[in-house]
């Protein structure tokens, strides 16, 4: 676990890419893609593996058996479009429901599944909790924002790991889901978005925390 | 097409064509002739040696079928397993087809020709189309395909041998298949370099194939290169041998210098600049290298400009060079009938002798280098047969059919069954195949309402049309490793030097310094998806390693070297050899065929083992995973091994006093499973498997610019297919492949079948002089550059004094 405070509050960063306030018991895991290879399937495409569903509710109940969570932030994409919740098995369905049972359940739209979605919980565009700002994509010029949205990965010792990254004004998550790819941190969007100071903190047991990669020294500077 | 029932006898050739070889004082070869007379056989294998014109014996039926009965639509398809060959041959067909005037038209078709003429060729198709496997694959896929093919008389497909090594050939051979459903007349001739056991290659090619052996013409002059310098005692590249090597060159017209590996082509092509004092023009040419570059070399040798050229096996293959009066093999050759079609790139005239040159990179391939020189002498080719026709192919071979129209499944299961790699494949195994192409094929019966193939009234066809789309985009068994450019900095855009694999990139920090195309360049960043470099002059390279295909000596050159061994004296071996094997005897033994020998004995401090399997690099790197596996387990604490083709060298705390258990087959086994499935390798075989079978898409360059995070690793689905579905169809194609590719266990099998429990331990006080150059090999980082050549020679010095070799 990686503790810290973030503009009054205190958090930590799982080995998982889950986020857990101590103080609130607040859970937060962002980009579950639920329904992703039922989606592909149902668009023509290839027929995935459909176990993904079940694995990432696995992670996640793991996550709120260990950490107790009575508050459960999902930042969005948490379904791969708005018809995967259709297309959920039953026995995934129900075990979504008995994971919500007795728990506040906050689903943030995101751009995969903006919109109202026929499932129980509170559905909103964005959460103010205490100085915190938690929503789907990250804005230009917040502060105090937690976002996901862009699966961020960086490479170290010739691994790709999923990682949080983080700066003074934000905090961006990992995807959770288990069919998620990533984008590097090293894509110009990140290091636009993202201050000097940032660092990531990689996903896994160990939770290195490194600079944040940025893209390569510009041409011009090597030219000369 | 009607197949006129006199061609035998009509076998003569066209007057104009006849006129027009006569001019030229050309006559047939007797092969050539024979492909004419027997013309109506159902399907040929002519295996004739390099420049036997055996292209052009392909293609004289075809001439002379057309000009007696010029209809028009496609008579014959040609298919060569490189894209340039068939731009060749299109040129070369053209000289006899014009000369005489004869009113055909051939056409060639590749990845690489206009849509317009593709589509056109659809429309209204040549007589002869030159073409590949891949774009049959994709012509196959079409609606029209039954138009196309219906006349279609005769197939030719060049370089079978190499096609049947790969997956390639696998899916050729049910296009084929197909085809003949098409046109049921239609005639097959295959063309093959020599090779170990031609009956097996006629049945790849089809049913009751009648086998044409050419005159193989004059025996090859093949021998030793002498050298000033003993060669290393371990290594590989062969730089000790340079002077001598320039000095063949200079007395040759031109001379290919074949290596097994690019990363050593790279550093001898280095070494050899910095001794070419007369500039000789000499070129490289590999597959890494970016192709304007390959192509300017092609150019270049085609006009006589070069020397010579260092190659790898990327000029194994086809077009013809001309004028090459050598051929140097550096590195002991692994495989004896690479060698023999190598050295027949050396003259490419008919009933010349080719010349050739072997270079032992170090002391053991000097016995090696005997062991095939000695093979190629007996005409005794090595090879091992070949399995049978892999399912990821067949997934593939179901979607193009389905593209291409509705099939009935017990239609198709016949069809499939007449290609000769899937002649055994049951019914039972084809269902799941097809059950997996139509629905996944997942314990979890997820995708009833959206199956990929939907069977309806008998006939099953893509649920969704817009599907096939994306199925032809990915069709093609060639899986390209990741690979990003490498690209000089500079202010437009930069030149293309070549590329280098992913994961080697991954290691390289900015100011590393590695060898492309014959330059040191210095590693300043990536920029999106290309490494960008500088040249850095005169610099020793720091890393070398690109995708380096290891290949493994072969059971045949293995089993010749256990026989060397068991010689009383060796007076055809230089002396330097000889001393050392002799040597070995008086401190230790030789190892043979009939037993296992391992040595131990403490040396620097640490207890080693080695085990003589000679087994090939694969397996024997497989057998010392699983060794110090156990090991481990028995509490004998291994720190590491190296592998090498003949033995594998562990080193730990403690001695290994009672080995038997250790090679125990069923525990063997078993720590393989549980090893295997969460290995790197494995991953890598799933994805390959994966992309080939169509559950995942091929990652073009542009796609995974792209593709952000829409995309997402094939490890994460092999993880997941392995915790819930382990005996999924595609983790039991992965584990047959990983069997049989990299992880060779059927080698390591068949050793200790070979040598039956009889397991010889020998404590020694130090260490042998066959393990000698064990301790100087390197593990996965092949030695570079000066500073380490120069502390891998004091070490050797060393060594070899402590082993009494000094």
């Amino acid at each position: 676990m990686h503790a810290l405070s973030f503009h009054g509050q205190m958090l930590q960063l799982l080995p998982s890419g889950a986020l857990f306030l101590p103080e609130r018991a607040l859970l937060c895991v962002s980009d579950l893609h639920l329904g992703k290879s039922e989606r592909l399937a149902r668009r023509g495409g290839s027929l995935l593996p459909p176990y993904e569903t079940r694995e990432t509710l696995a992670r996640l109940d793991a996550e709120i058996d260990r950490t107790g969570a009575a508050t459960v932030i999902c930042l969005g994409d948490s379904f791969d479009d708005k018809a995967s919740l259709d297309g959920l098995a039953e026995d995934d369905r129900l075990w979504l429901v008995r994971l919500m049972a007795g728990r506040q359940w906050i689903w943030v739209e995101g751009n995969h599944d903006a919109g109202p979605l026929d499932i129980a919980g509170t559905h909103r565009a964005e959460v103010q909790i205490g100085s915190l700002t938690f929503r789907h994509q990250a804005e230009p010029g917040a502060q105090a924002e937690i976002s996901g949205h862009f699966h961020p990965k960086v490479r170290l010792a010739g691994k790709a790991w999923r990682a949080f990254l983080m700066d003074q004004a934000r905090l961006i998550l990992p995807a959770f889901g288990a069919y998620t790819g990533g984008l590097w941190a090293e894509d110009p969007v990140l290091s636009g978005l993202m201050g000097k100071d940032a660092v990531a903190v990689l996903c896994g047991p160990g939770l290195h925390r490194i600079p944040m990669p940025r893209a390569a020294t510009t041409a011009s500077t090597f030219a000369r | 097409m009607e197949r006129p029932a006199t061609l035998a006898r009509m076998a003569a050739l066209p007057p104009p064509l006849t006129d027009w070889f006569s001019a030229r004082g050309w006559s047939l070869h007797p092969h050539q002739i024979a492909m004419l007379e027997t013309s109506d056989a159902a399907s040929t294998l002519l295996i004739a040696p390099t420049g036997g014109g055996k292209t052009l014996s392909g293609f004289l039926p075809s001439l002379s079928e057309i000009s007696q009965n010029p209809k028009s639509g496609l008579h014959t398809l040609y298919i060569s397993p490189l894209k340039a060959l068939t731009a060749d041959i299109r040129r070369n067909l053209r000289a006899p087809i014009e000369g005489a005037g004869l009113p055909i038209r051939v056409e060639d078709r590749t990845g690489d020709t206009s849509y317009t003429q593709r589509r056109r060729q659809r429309a209204d198709p040549p007589h002869i189309l030159l073409t590949t496997p891949e774009s049959l694959a994709l012509l196959l896929s079409y609606e029209d395909a039954p138009r196309i093919f219906s006349g279609l008389a005769r197939v030719i497909v060049d370089e079978i041998h190499a096609l049947a090594e790969s997956k390639r050939g696998d899916q050729l051979m049910l296009l084929l298949s197909r085809l003949q459903s098409l046109a049921p007349g239609l005639r097959r001739v295959g063309l093959s370099a020599t090779v170990e056991d031609p009956p097996a290659l006629g049945r790849f090619l089809g049913q009751d194939t009648q086998i044409m052996i050419a005159d193989p013409g004059p025996e090859p002059d093949i021998t030793v290169l002498e050298t000033a310098a003993p060669p290393p005692w371990a290594g590989g590249g062969g730089r000790y041998a340079i002077p001598e090597i320039l000095n063949e060159i200079k007395a040759h017209k031109t001379t290919l210098v074949f290596h097994n590996t690019r990363a050593q082509a790279e550093l001898f092509f280095h070494d050899l600049w910095l001794q070419n004092d007369e500039g000789l023009p000499i070129g490289i040419h590999h597959g890494s290298l970016a192709r304007e570059q390959r192509e300017r070399v092609e150019a270049a040798m085609a006009e006589g400009r070069l020397r010579a050229v260092v190659c790898t096996g990327s000029l194994d293959l086809g077009i013809d060079w001309g004028d090459v009066d050598l051929v140097v093999q550096v590195g002991a050759p692994k495989n004896v009938k690479r060698l023999v079609q190598r050295i027949g790139r050396a003259n490419h005239r008919y009933n010349a002798p080719s010349k050739a040159l072997l270079v032992p990179a170090n002391r053991f391939e000097v016995v090696e280098c005997k062991a095939a020189l000695d093979a190629v002498k007996a005409h005794d080719l090595d090879g091992e047969p070949r399995g049978p026709g892999p399912r990821d192919v067949l997934c593939q071979h179901i979607l193009l059919t389905a593209c291409a129209g509705p099939f009935d499944a017990s239609a198709l299961f016949e069809e499939v069954r007449r290609a000769g790699p899937y002649q055994g494949l049951s019914r039972a195994a084809f269902d799941e195949t097809l059950d997996f192409v139509a629905t996944g094929g997942y314990a979890l019966r997820a995708y009833d309402k959206w199956q990929r193939l939907k069977e309806t009234e008998g006939l099953w066809q893509l649920r969704d049309p817009r599907a096939a789309a994306v199925i032809r985009q990915n069709l093609g068994t060639i899986i390209d490793t990741e690979t990003l450019k490498v690209r000089l900095k500079g202010r437009f855009g930069g030149t293309p030097l070549g590329e280098v694999e992913e994961a080697f990139a991954a290691t390289l920090t900015p100011g590393d310094t590695f060898l492309i195309g014959g330059q040191v360049v210095r590693y300043e960043g990536l920029n999106e998806l290309t490494v960008e470099v500088t040249r850095q002059p005169g610099r020793d390279p720091k890393v070398a390693v690109f995708n380096g295909t290891k290949f493994a000596t072969s059971t045949l050159l293995a089993q010749r070297i256990l026989q060397i061994f068991q010689a009383d004296r060796w007076p055809d071996l230089p002396a330097h050899t000889a001393e050392w094997l002799m040597l070995q005897r008086q401190v230790s033994r030789l190892p043979d065929a009939e037993s296992l020998l391992l040595e131990s004995f403490p040396h620097d401090g640490r207890e080693h083992l080695v085990i003589y399997g000679f087994a090939g690099r694969n397996a024997q790197q497989t057998l010392g995973l699983l060794i110090t596996k156990t090991m481990e387990d028995a509490g004998l604490a291994p720190l590491g091994f190296v592998a090498t083709d003949y033995a594998t060298l562990i080193w730990g705390l403690d001695p290994v006093t009672d080995p038997a258990p250790l090679f125990d087959l069923a525990n063997l086994r078993h720590s393989l499973e549980t090893w295997l499935a969460g290995n790197a390798l494995m991953k890598r075989t799933f994805r390959a498997s994966a992309i080939i079978a169509g559950l995942i898409e091929r990652s073009h360059q542009g796609r995974r610019k792209t593709g952000r995070q829409a995309t997402f690793s094939s490890d994460i689905l092999y993880d997941t297919l392995r915790k819930y579905d382990p005996d999924h169809l595609l983790m039991k194609i992965t584990r047959e492949e990983a069997m049989r590719g990299l992880i060779d266990f059927s080698r390591v099998e068949a050793m200790l079948a070979r040598t039956a429990g009889r397991i010889e331990l020998r404590r020694l006080p130090r260490l042998s002089p066959l393990s000698a150059p064990l301790f100087l090999e390197p593990g996965r980082i092949p030695v570079h550059g000066q500073g380490r050549e120069r502390m891998a020679e004091d070490a050797a010095r060393q060594l070899m004094a402590a082993a009494g070799l000094a």
